[in-house]
């Protein structure tokens, strides 16, 4: 088991190093920041005095190899743009992110599995058939599209719930979260929503298809003759046995909420680390997209690596193995 | 009898919609465009960053709607001599800590935006000329320059004067926190919240006539369906940088107006003007050609003539561009009335392109940004639509404008679309027109290369002019030789656009900033 981590964990670093890498290359080939930054009234002179200041004027592998000697010692360099180190720039921001994620997770989940388990439990009735479509729903509209409407709806027309922006923020362990307050969490019903949508339908498929399976077994045919209530039998025997897959691929799926947020976060001008990337991105900011990137895959290997070991808590027959 | 469910619903909505009406007249909620990077208004030249600065901080010199030169926190200045300006301070102005603005303050002001560290900045340009500064007495200070310099004033426009008590020692996190966030401007420091808003309180020691406005709140959003959403949502009073899709439907709805100006941003196309082989430049059958024709005043003509402005205007920017064949926008110093956009004459064009050798045209390639200015993309697909019933096949290549710029940069255009705003014709045309010069900073935007030492005379005696009235006869006298000989070709000024509650009023900008101590109820 031991054995099992460590040689994931030396993976993970291998792969930090390789994407630093390519997104450091890959900004570098997309274009100059400093034409982009600069004042339109700039002469020649302050154009090479920026970019030197910016350390651009270095050929690309010294400007690397400086970025990763910080990088050791865990300064990823300064924002081109904001003159603050580029991870507090992108810490700042990951509990706007992380509370969207959440929240979109707790949604998909506390409505994925209950209709998902419907759908499998009565698949010919009208209410299966609605959530199906609900589902197709989900995996087919563009989440760009779907906010957009969801603010048209509940902001423009009915003006029931804002259309953009964060809440109220309380501290709570030094840290600022809107999901405690009123305003904070009306802030965050829409864009939460729209996130969820995707993960909803893939939830309410997965729910569906391992309920249908387990529901066919000898196991719940028995539980039935012995007499047990349909809520009793879908509670006590189909549940426990299709949550392992389910919960495994919620838990895997959060990483990915944390990436699609980004289109989320544009269109409801969510301040969170998605934004960022977007906004730095266009400004060339090259040490933020690179912490970005970092950060994010940090984040993926942890929650790979926590999805793999629950899996393997709750099932037994499940034997993490450090060698093949 | 049964429930009137219809009422029961108008009735919740009605509701509804009370709980989300505007605020009362002490607070205007804008959203802005652009992402504020920073606090600190000498770490980056950007838009954003100023429209956030220039709340809080004042300059020397200030500029009316119109971008014409009126007095800041100078009351007033004049040049002693050809080197030296002399700038007297307003009395009475204090700072938002209650300290008094002193010549101390501005020497210390022109001095930093150079001493920042890590700075990308962008202000070195406009304090290029200073060479020294003398403060004569607490309201006086005497800027030396290098060279005989008329366009100084124009310059320290840019500059902010900060207080050197507080951001002596300032660092960016001193600046994003608030604690040196301490200027003479109206509107003072409340809450940041990166990314996301700035809140700002009334100046209430504010030297000018006090705005309408106890509380402002400038929000960041850039993605342009949201920011529409917020205003037709109540949530903000004023917009800027309407899309272009929206005004319509803005101006159809009765809670809301739309105020517009012509911009200061004038689209053009560089023309490759110093290569042989310009890339991209192509005879019909793609083998390359004898000589560059954009080096022929001829084809540079019937490119011009080609372009059916009015359409563009039109139908492609939906209004919001005026035919351009300026340097620079109607109004600004140096404007030319008497130039007239050229007419669309395809067949005129052909006949030229005939004369230059081109009976058949050629091909080129249209390189430009395609999320930088209103429609850019657009405005490429019609240049070329309109090059091609000349003869001249060109391929639109649209991009971020991060990568074009790179591009540029790489010398890797021939035909390139950019946007320009100046506060004089001259400055324009020192920046796009005059033949680059790296020593003396001229044409660093001047991607063509085109060169003229005809109209670079112009300006610089024009910029050495420290008599404004013989300034601008010489800068409209440059700015008319480059627009003859076509240097670039301009296509439009662009048109900027507001959209706000109908109860407000704007002095619509022509430089396109936002300020929310220009905004009055009506």
């Amino acid at each position: 088991m031991l054995a099992y981590v460590l040689r994931r964990l030396l993976w993970s670093a291998a792969s930090l190093w390789l994407m630093s890498l390519l997104v450091f290359a890959g900004v570098h080939a997309v274009g100059d920041p400093v034409a982009l930054l600069i004042s339109p009234q700039a002469d020649q002179a302050e154009i090479a005095r920026a970019t030197a200041l910016l350390g651009l004027d270095q050929p690309l592998w010294r400007q690397y190899l400086l970025f990763f000697r910080g990088a050791l010692s865990g300064d990823l360099g300064l924002s081109f743009v904001a003159s603050v180190p580029a991870i507090d720039l992108i810490l700042e921001r990951l509990p706007a992110t992380l509370e969207l994620a959440l929240a979109a997770m707790l949604i998909a989940a506390g409505l994925g599995i209950p209709l998902g388990l419907y759908a499998g439990w009565r698949p010919r009735s009208f209410g299966a058939r609605a959530v199906m479509v609900l589902s197709t729903l989900g995996f087919a509209l563009p989440t760009f599209w779907v906010g957009l409407v969801l603010i048209l709806v509940f902001a423009v027309q009915l003006g029931v719930l804002p259309s953009s922006g964060r809440g109220t923020t309380v501290d709570v362990a030094g840290i600022g979260w809107s999901l405690f307050t009123a305003d904070g969490l009306r802030h965050l019903l829409l864009p939460a929503l729209t996130l969820a949508l995707f993960k909803l339908g893939l939830l309410i498929r997965l729910t569906r298809a391992g309920a249908r399976e387990a529901l066919a077994q000898d196991y719940i045919r028995l539980a039935r003759a012995k007499g047990l209530a349909e809520a009793a039998v879908l509670r006590n025997h189909v549940l426990p046995n299709i949550l392992i897959p389910v919960l495994t691929v919620a838990a895997l799926e959060f990483g990915s909420l944390i990436a699609f947020a980004i289109v989320t976060e544009t269109v409801f001008a969510w301040p969170g680390m998605g934004k960022l990337l977007i906004d730095s991105i266009g400004l060339l900011d090259r040490p933020v997209i690179v912490a970005y990137l970092l950060v994010t895959i940090t984040l993926f290997i942890v929650i790979n690596l926590i999805a793999d070991l629950l899996h393997a808590l709750l099932d037994p027959r499940v034997r993490l193995q450090a060698g093949r | 009898m049964k429930p009137r469910l219809p009422i029961v619903i108008a009735g919740l909505l009605l509701s509804a919609a009370l709980q989300a009406a505007p605020a009362g007249a002490a607070e205007l909620r804008i959203g802005l465009s652009g992402e504020v990077t920073s606090l600190d208004p000498h770490f980056l030249a950007a838009q954003p960053n100023l429209t956030v600065a220039r709340h809080v901080f004042e300059s020397l010199t200030d500029v009316d709607a119109q971008t014409r030169l009126i007095p800041g926190l100078a009351e007033r200045w004049r040049a002693i001599d050809p080197l030296t300006w002399e700038f007297s301070l307003r009395r009475g102005v204090r700072f938002h800590d209650g300290s008094p603005l002193t010549a101390e303050d501005v020497a210390f002001s022109l001095a930093r935006p150079l001493s920042i560290k890590g700075s990308p900045g962008g202000f070195a340009a406009f304090v290029r000329a200073v060479a020294t500064t003398t403060v004569v007495d607490a309201h006086t200070i005497r800027v030396r320059t290098r060279y005989p310099y008329g366009a100084l004033p124009e310059d320290l426009n840019s500059i902010l004067i900060v207080s050197k008590k507080h951001a002596e020692n300032a660092g960016p996190e001193d600046f994003d926190s608030g604690r040196a966030l301490v200027g003479t401007g109206p509107y003072r420091f409340v809450r940041y919240q990166r990314g996301d808003r700035l809140e700002l309180s009334r100046n209430e020691l504010w030297w000018g006539k006090a705005a309408p406005w106890e509380r402002v709140t400038l929000r960041v959003i850039p993605a342009d369906p949201a920011r529409t959403a917020a205003l037709l949502a109540g949530e903000l009073d004023v917009i800027e940088h309407v899309p272009s899709a929206d005004i319509n439907n803005i101006n159809k709805n009765n809670r809301l107006r739309v105020v517009q100006t012509t911009s200061w941003r004038t689209i053009l196309l560089h023309l490759d003007q110093y290569r042989a082989q310009p890339p991209g430049v192509t005879d019909g059958a793609g083998k390359p050609l004898a000589a560059n024709p954009f080096m022929d005043l001829r084809v540079r003509r019937a490119l011009s003539k080609a372009i059916h402005r009015e359409a563009i205007a039109a139908k492609v920017m939906e209004g919001l561009a005026l035919p351009a064949a300026n340097v620079v926008s109607p109004g600004v110093f140096g404007h030319n009335p008497a130039l007239q956009a050229e007419a669309h004459d395809p067949e005129g064009a052909r006949k030229l392109l005939a004369e230059a050798g081109y009976p058949n045209g050629f091909r080129i390639t249209l390189a430009g940004p395609n999320n930088r200015y209103i429609n850019d993309e657009q405005v490429l697909q019609a240049l070329a639509q309109m090059f091609a019933r000349i003869g001249i096949q060109a391929r639109v290549e649209a991009m971020p404008m991060s990568a074009f710029l790179g591009r540029v940069r790489k010398e890797e255009t021939a035909v390139s679309l950019l946007g320009w705003g100046s506060f004089a014709a001259d400055l324009a045309v020192r920046s796009l027109v005059a033949a680059p010069n790296a020593d003396k900073g001229y044409g660093a935007w001047n991607w063509g290369r085109y060169a003229n030492p005809k109209v670079d005379a112009l300006m610089e005696q024009s910029l050495a002019s420290v008599d404004r009235t013989r300034r601008e006869a010489l800068a409209r006298e440059a700015n008319t030789l480059a627009m003859q000989d076509l240097a670039f070709i301009p296509v439009h000024h662009q048109v900027v656009s507001w959209a706000m509650r109908a109860n407000l009023g704007y002095a619509a900008r022509t430089d396109e900033f936002t300020f929310a101590h220009h905004f009055a109820p009506r």
